[in-house]
């Protein structure tokens, strides 16, 4: 009978944390990034000329039909044979802002969809900017629709985060990795890295549904 | 010794796809099995089968793939089994899937309008034959396409069974590199075979889900 031994994860349990606080930083910075390369993108891919359009239409199809693991191996080791030489927290910051902005950029292209011509219409009319259309007639309501999505699509993204551990990022799953070659209690350790991913996506969970409780307070209709 | 990337080395990688595409389909096989149960447990009148599917659910969204694989890989251990990437590889793969696909088919069974099962009840139909004929085969329709989408998602998944050493596709390129170090040729040619596997099942499932959608309106 196997004998389960936690007392080495638990004696190391501060690694771990600082793992989980870089896990926290590089998902919270990659969505912020993602996020401007998403709207950028979004506004591209709905308003711009047809070449624009066709590079962004490029760009989302590549990166959301092959595995993050190969975005992030062309990244941290093809990359550098073009001169650019990441470190491995910058190349999984990179890869994470590069593969959130593709989805992104379909979720917010959708929330803008939604958006019924005669609003723009209405807006031009009233003398406002095009920046000014964008920023308050179409932004703000898409956004709104496309919150959930947008947040599922983010705790996805720290889940999927756990991949840049094989580049020795330094984020929790690279914590258990460590870890679990320093006291060969490979079957605990990542039991407990699971269970603080399962802590984390529930947590991020509970702050997004008190964020909109609190940005989205005003009626939708009246 | 550091040998050139040509002709063979190309030819190495492109054989490997079928080991990612052989776990695919082993994964998809057994998520899809795995998956209507969950969505049957989730639809039931039972509350603690609904809490577990839920539950089962959950655990299985809220945690990395990778961490799956890693506990399945290093639990085969504890339970005395040798550890072996294949099945470990497709055991996680395997209720990954049941997970994600019970949460979608959920969904769909649950678009299906009451009045269709409260008829069926009516005329005398019990469960199994309630859901076999009358139920399943419209939410069937509904769930093509969602279900051709999470087909790709689980292609790509498939890449992290690398990491625990099953030699599939990008652990071909892995090693094709490690022996030619032209990391740029070999990992560009790995993500144009993803490509091809995943591209035409992303238009599909697109292509389905515009029609649907067409054919819903009216």
């Amino acid at each position: 009978m196997y004998e389960f031994n936690f007392a080495p994860v638990f004696a190391s349990f501060d690694q771990l944390l600082l793992g989980a606080w870089l896990t926290i930083r590089l998902s919270c910075a990659a969505m912020l990034l993602g996020l401007i390369v998403s709207i950028i993108c979004a506004w591209g891919k709905t308003a711009g000329p047809s070449l624009i359009r066709f590079v962004i239409n490029a760009y989302i199809e590549i990166i959301r039909n092959t595995p993050f693991l190969v975005q992030i191996f062309f990244i941290f080791f093809g990359l550098p044979s073009l001169g650019l030489r990441l470190s491995p927290n910058s190349a999984a910051l990179l890869a994470l802002v590069v593969n959130f902005g593709a989805y992104g950029t379909e979720i917010i292209r959708a929330g803008i969809e939604s958006i019924q011509k005669g609003q723009v219409e209405a807006g031009t009319a009233l003398g406002l900017s095009k920046l000014q259309v964008f920023r308050y007639i179409i932004m703000k309501p898409a956004l709104r629709t496309v919150y959930p999505s947008l947040t599922s699509q983010f705790i996805y993204l720290m889940l999927t985060s756990s991949v840049v551990s094989v580049i020795s990022a330094d984020d929790l799953a690279a914590a258990g990795n460590d870890l679990q070659s320093a006291t060969f209690a490979s079957f605990e350790v990542y039991i407990v890295i699971t269970l603080m991913y399962l802590a984390l996506s529930i947590g991020f969970s509970a702050i997004f549904a008190a964020i909109e409780k609190m940005a989205f307070k005003y009626p939708l209709s009246r | 010794m550091i040998r050139p990337f040509g002709w063979n080395e190309f030819l190495i990688i492109v054989m490997a796809a079928q080991w990612t595409i052989a776990l695919s389909a082993i994964a998809f096989a057994g998520g899809g099995i795995g998956g209507l149960l969950i969505a049957l447990a989730r639809v039931s009148d039972v509350r603690p089968l609904r809490l577990a599917a839920l539950g089962f659910i959950r655990v299985f969204q809220g945690t990395p793939l990778l961490m799956q694989l890693f506990l399945v890989f290093f639990g085969m251990n504890i339970f005395g089994l040798a550890i072996n990437p294949w099945i470990a590889a497709t055991i996680a793969l395997t209720l990954h899937a049941s997970a994600f696909l019970g949460e979608i088919w959920r969904g769909c069974i649950e678009a299906v309008p009451s009045g269709q099962r409260e008829a069926a009840t009516a005329l005398g139909l019990k469960y199994y034959n309630r859901m076999r004929y009358i139920v399943l085969p419209q939410a069937a329709r509904i769930a093509v396409a969602p279900t051709v989408g999470f087909l790709v998602q689980l292609i790509k998944g498939t890449s992290l069974a690398a990491i625990i050493g099953f030699t599939e596709l990008t652990r071909q390129g892995q090693i094709i590199n490690n022996a030619t170090f032209s990391p740029f040729m070999v990992f560009g040619t790995v993500a144009v075979l993803y490509f091809i596997l995943c591209w035409p099942l992303s238009l599909l499932a697109r292509r389905m889900e515009l029609k649907f959608s067409r054919a819903t309106q009216r």
